[in-house]
């Protein structure tokens, strides 16, 4: 609730200068401020879902054998969910190190395009380039939908503190959690965790659809969830990246010969 | 050299860096590359959101369709009614996140029980 009051009086102050450019001028709040709002959001829906899929994780990482500080190593290093599934998937299965290597590289590919949409939004005129890569670390599904939608709410140059709080506390919470159920080995009948690994991919679908600026997002996210069905039959080892290539055209193509449709957002 | 290799108590976390960390962060960093050369209002920038959203929504097709752990044993169908339902009351109920996730778990749940 506070964040969200925060939020508004920041948007209040970016909206009054033109230019998102110029966003650098006299802010009342400091860089650390701006750390704790974005490092509030761990009390968010996203942040809670986020916390259940990693409940999910414990779990399935100790069904594996995999030891309570490897899993926790595992979540801090990693931070991405669906590479820490495939290395454990890797590991029980026995793969070579350059074989699991290989396996999790593939389904860490879409952080990339990710990462090169979430720089320009996230960096201001004077961010260090080490600054963003120690921070790019950070961003994962749910950290970059929550800052696709808020960063544009907070003064460029307040933007790296902002994420830093909310991608750092993301982590650690998270970290943490792995650590806690683990170790309690909490237990749940299994509809419990069908019904909670049904909740992210539900929350993305409504975030994302509503943090979109333009109607050319929800071209993308339309031509993503059809086309990666099709792809999976053909390509099942490139089917991200692939759906990720060939939604982006469809929406270009989309942009190139509807422009006019769209315009006025 | 696999998991089970060494005994050694470092090599597992040898392993989780050099088959989980380096070839995760190896394509954040070149994104920060990439992302550091796009100008804030280029047709570029459009381009490679487009393609993260798309990106991202197959993710969440992935997820519906393909998932791991105890959701897999559902059916595919329960999946994909609920996740429209839920989506098509995010539409059409005002717009609120919550109201998809309530719709989506009540239609998916009634399912499991009654199977």
């Amino acid at each position: 609730m506070l964040a969200s009051i925060l939020m508004f009086i920041a948007g209040c102050m970016t909206d009054s200068e033109l230019p998102s450019h110029q966003a650098e001028v006299a802010d009342p709040r400091t860089g650390f401020s701006w750390f704790l709002s974005g490092a509030s959001l761990v009390f968010s829906v996203p942040a809670l879902i986020l916390m259940t899929a990693h409940v999910g994780f414990a779990g399935f990482a100790s069904e594996n054998g995999v030891s309570l500080f490897q899993a926790t190593f595992m979540v801090a290093a990693i931070w991405a969910l669906p590479a820490n599934i495939v290395l454990i998937g890797a590991i029980s299965g026995g793969y070579s190190l350059l074989g699991a290597a290989i396996a999790v590289a593939l389904s860490s590919i879409r952080l990339m395009p990710m990462v090169a949409a979430f720089v320009p939004e996230m960096r201001g005129s004077r961010t260090r380039k080490f600054t963003l890569l120690f921070l790019s670390h950070f961003i994962a599904v749910t950290a970059w939908v929550i800052g696709m939608e808020r960063l544009q709410h907070v003064p460029r140059n307040m933007r790296t503190s902002y994420f830093a709080g909310l991608g750092m506390t993301l982590t650690i919470t998270n970290t943490l959690v792995v650590a806690i159920v683990y170790f309690l080995s909490a237990d749940f009948p299994p509809i419990v965790f069908a019904a909670l690994f049904f909740l992210t991919p539900m929350y993305f679908l409504a975030s994302l659809w509503g943090s979109a600026r333009d109607h050319s997002i929800h071209i993308a996210m339309i031509s993503g969830l059809l086309l990666f069905p099709l792809i999976h039959l053909f390509a099942p080892a490139y089917d991200l990246l692939l759906t990720g290539l060939a939604g982006g055209a469809v929406t270009m193509g989309y942009v190139r010969w509807l422009p006019k449709k769209s315009e006025g957002r | 050299m696999t998991w089970a290799s060494l005994t050694d108590w470092w090599w597992p976390y040898l392993f989780i860096l050099l088959a989980g960390w380096l070839p995760t962060d190896i394509w954040r960093f070149i994104g920060v590359l990439i992302g550091g050369r796009v100008r804030e209002d280029s047709e570029a920038l459009v381009i490679v959101r487009a393609v993260a959203t798309a990106l991202v929504a197959g993710v969440i097709a992935q997820l519906i369709l393909y998932p791991s752990g105890s959701l897999a044993e559902s059916s595919v169908f329960l999946r994909v009614g609920a996740a429209a339902a839920g989506f098509a009351a995010y539409l059409y109920l005002g717009r609120r996140i919550i109201v998809s996730v309530i719709v989506a778990e009540f239609i998916l749940i009634m399912g499991l029980l009654l199977s």
